[in-house]
């Protein structure tokens, strides 16, 4: 019964939808404000109804319905209830369900929260965002229905994976999808400003906050991925340039510029039908990402199951939206008017530099993810892109981008003082030079690069303090009065200044873990000493222990530094006999300074296990931390950005909120 | 200028969107890697015939100096997919009178041997490859895989997965016809 109920809620979002796509933009071109009305209820109730279905079939993951297919692929009853309820979105219907949902919940968001939005515009973008959803639902279903029945009704599932029972998988296809779908409200209001053919400050400051909130969550998503894969995986990396990672960086590189030039929109009226055109096709990736991890295009590691059949429905959804949006652009865009001027040194030429940077490095990723097809389609050989490509083409424009990174907020918008500009910065160019030696003289060996990039990583760092302490006057005027400017200083600004220093700290991360990592494999009995990164590690031995429903060898590691303990390690090779299936759980002991790394893998073969030998991985990532702090303080920096109250300005209702009253008068 | 500069997008995915289209096409697999062994000889083993069996081992001079060239089969008790792909393989030795060499992949002894006497056993020979080394100096990516090796003991040919169904048996046919692995006039 709750199944049909969810199937049947979704036949009616998607008549809700169909409404919502024709009769607002109707309203809009006639003025009949009843009709533009009518996208504010239909967007709320296609969110209701969306969300009914996706509890209706969360119900079924969590009483373990069997008679539901999409439960019995993907849940067993054995499983904890958690991951039964992740199991919701573990499977391609579920994610898309999850897909259609977060559309639908930023498109209610927009009727909910743009009461400063005018008429017009808003009944346009909600249109669009219809259009969104009528594609995506009658896909689900047409061709993937969720709620699918199956007879007779098995015993119990089969999916009992313990690889992906893990929090982070759990928690990241949300996170990640509320950032890449989040960013189709963005690309609505481009699409409905490309219709108005009009593009104003305004406009920006509307867009702002909703890419920024895309942005966040796809900063988070992606970030929790990346450590899910560093942890659980025992990959002992953090990223690995897999298609379907890359599919989820190129929005999010797109989406960093997007946010960088929605500034210039909003404060300098310029970069009009640049902005536009990075909403569309930041969108535009997520939606190429949905292609391309559900139709078996390019070899992945993390795909899903593939139909030929789904491929050709995406790809025409895509055909119409990107090919559509695009032509719309090619049609409208030159009508807009150019906005103001600037000299070639200014904040909006920084952010141009930054936002072709972006760009540059974005087409490279997708350059390197899809030239294995394009090679195939053209000359029939078949190669893979690996990293060694992405990193030399890669690194050095991340490179050129702190440069920049760093100068920018000393620029002024229009015109910038070059002379004073030199004489701010002068100083913090010393100390990263500075910086950059001291680490060659500490440290010997590592690649030439890596100090290159510690170089940048200093500069950005420094420049981004010295800058904030321009700002707050540090020392040269009493602390009180630095702190009183502290307070003062919009939350917008100091979410810049955290979100760059992150990516100082994330780069010290990448560096110190790719430059500096040491890798012992050995086959050892007990007893073998191993020596790594000043650590000397004992093997003691390996024993079977009995878990709740697994049974594990166990390795004993015990780890010294100069004679003195440090820790002790237990590695574990685990074994899931209800499922089959086996899992390394690494030991890791992890510090700022460096995270030691040990997994033990099974032996080579019967007789050697009979002595007592084991294959151990001993690993030392320097400073592989930072990475994840620096992702955290991008995360904290875009929220601090996004509850800055300039972005609701004219925003009566969210005004009220107490959240604000902590921001003192002006 | 300023319309074509606005046109360039989308001339841009049209163009992506033709090779996406092109991609989707069912008979392309992207995960079909050309194997590294192909023209290469086959990696030196030896593997004591599996425990309770009287099927002899399985060793590379097995391979060599051969009439035609033979077929090395990878399976295992445990693969699904082999139980299916066992009795494509059986009709290829009975009807066909191809020659077919088994390494069984670590898989439990008696669970082989209780495998091989409900379906039958096709195989000349058997190894046992307990530790997985074998398959290993094999470049196995995955269990079942179907190697056809010539009388000098080079790997002609390459199948990944289970030779189950009219396209994978078409291939499968035209390889073994190509290398010349079936008596004259078989295979039709």
């Amino acid at each position: 019964m709750v199944p049909e109920i969810g199937h049947f809620a979704l036949a009616l979002a998607l008549a809700l939808a169909l409404v919502q796509s024709v009769l607002p933009i109707a309203g809009a071109s006639r003025g009949n404000a009843v009709w533009m009305k009518s996208a504010q209820a239909t967007a709320i109730g296609q969110v209701l109804f969306v969300a009914i279905a996706f509890a209706a079939l969360m119900q079924a993951f969590i009483v373990s319905d069997f008679t539901v297919r999409n439960v019995v692929e993907n849940s067993h009853s054995l499983k904890p209830m958690l991951y039964k309820v992740a199991g919701t979105w573990g499977s391609h219907e579920g994610s898309l369900l999850l897909w259609i949902l977060i559309l639908a919940v930023f498109g209610a968001g927009v009727a909910w929260f743009g009461s400063n939005i005018p008429a017009e515009t808003k009944a346009r973008t909600l249109s669009v965002q219809a259009w969104i959803s009528v594609g995506f639902l009658s896909f689900l279903l047409l061709t993937s229905n969720p709620f699918e029945r199956v007879f007779p009704p098995p015993l119990d599932g089969n999916d009992l994976n313990p690889l992906l029972q893990d929090m982070g998988l759990a928690m990241h296809p949300p996170l990640l999808y509320f950032g890449y779908v989040g960013f189709s409200i963005v690309f609505s209001f481009a699409v409905a400003a490309l219709i108005e053919g009009r593009v104003d400050p305004a406009w920006a400051r509307w867009v702002r906050p909703w890419t920024l909130a895309a942005w966040i969550s796809l900063t988070a998503g992606i970030a929790l991925g990346s450590w899910w894969a560093y942890y659980e995986l025992g990959w002992g990396g953090w990223w690995f340039w897999d298609p379907v990672e890359n599919v989820s960086f190129m929005p999010w590189l797109l989406g960093t510029a997007l946010l960088h030039s929605a500034i210039v929109t909003e404060k300098r009226d310029a970069f009009k039908s640049w902005t536009i055109l990075l909403a569309i096709l930041t969108f535009s990736l997520s939606l190429l990402g949905t292609f391309i991890v559900r139709s078996g295009l390019l070899t992945s590691v993390h795909a899903f199951a593939v139909d030929p059949e789904r491929g050709v429905y995406i790809l025409g959804l895509l055909a119409v939206s990107i090919g559509g949006s695009l032509a719309l652009y090619a049609w409208r865009a030159p009508e807009m008017e150019p906005g103001g001027l600037f000299r070639p040194v200014s904040r909006e030429a920084g952010l141009l530099v930054n936002n072709l940077i972006l760009a540059a490095a974005t087409g490279t990723v997708l350059f390197g993810t899809l030239y294995p097809l394009i090679l195939e389609a053209v000359t029939g050989d078949k190669i893979s892109v690996g990293p060694p490509f992405f990193n030399a083409a890669f690194i050095p424009m991340m490179l050129a981008l702190v440069v920049f990174m760093g100068l920018g907020p000393f620029l002024s918008w229009k015109r910038a003082d070059i002379a004073g500009l030199l004489d701010r910065i002068q100083f913090v160019a010393v100390l990263a030079v500075i910086a950059a030696l001291a680490a060659w003289y500490l440290l010997n060996g590592g690649p030439i690069m890596a100090y290159l990039a510690i170089l940048g990583a200093a500069w950005l760092l420094f420049a981004t303090l010295r800058e904030w302490a321009l700002r707050i006057r540090l020392f040269e005027v009493s602390l009180a009065e630095s702190a009183r400017r502290v307070r003062n200083l919009p939350r917008a600004s100091h979410g810049m200044t955290l979100a760059h220093a992150g990516v100082a700290v994330l780069m010290m991360g990448m560096i110190g873990s790719t430059g500096w990592k040491s890798e012992e494999i050995v086959f050892a009995a007990p007893g073998t000493e191993v020596t790594i990164a000043g650590f000397d590690i004992t093997f003691e031995g390996a024993a079977k222990v009995q878990g709740p429903n697994y049974i594990a060898d166990r390795g004993t590691l015990v780890v010294r530094r100069d004679g003195e303990l440090v820790t002790t390690l237990f590695p574990e090779r685990r074994y899931y006999p209800v499922a089959e299936s086996q899992t390394t759980e690494s030991a890791i002991r992890s510090t700022l300074a460096g995270d030691l790394y040990t997994s033990i893998a099974t032996p080579a073969s019967d007789q050697v296990n009979n002595a007592g030998a084991w294959t151990l991985r001993i690993l030392y990532e320097p400073l592989v931390n930072l990475i994840w702090i620096g992702s955290i303080l991008l995360v904290i920096g875009g929220c601090l950005s996004l509850s800055d109250r300039r972005l609701r300005v004219g925003a009566p209702r969210r005004a009220k909120q107490p959240a604000t009253d902590a921001v003192p008068a002006e | 200028m300023k319309r074509l500069i606005a046109g360039l997008p989308f001339i841009a995915a049209v163009i992506f969107g033709g090779f996406f289209l092109w991609g989707l096409n069912p008979d392309r697999d992207p995960n079909e890697i050309p194997s590294v062994l192909i023209s290469q000889p086959a990696p030196a083993f030896d593997l004591d015939p599996v425990p309770g069996l009287e099927t002899p081992g399985l060793a590379r001079s097995d391979l060599v100096g051969n009439e035609r060239p033979v077929v090395v089969n990878v399976f295992a008790s445990w693969c699904v997919p082999c139980r299916a792909e066992h009795a494509v393989l059986t009709r290829f030795v009975e009807r066909d009178g191809m020659r077919l060499f088994g390494i069984n992949y670590k898989d439990k002894p008696e669970d082989a041997v209780k495998w091989l006497n409900d379906l039958g056993n096709p195989y000349e020979r058997i190894g046992s490859d307990l530790s997985g080394r074998t398959g290993i100096e094999w470049g196995l990516s995955g269990v079942p895989e179907t190697f056809i090796v010539d009388s000098d003991g080079t790997v002609l040919f390459r199948y990944v997965g289970p030779v189950v169904g009219p396209d994978a048996v078409e291939r499968f046919t035209q390889a073994l016809k190509q290398a010349g692995a079936l008596p004259n006039g078989a295979g039709s």
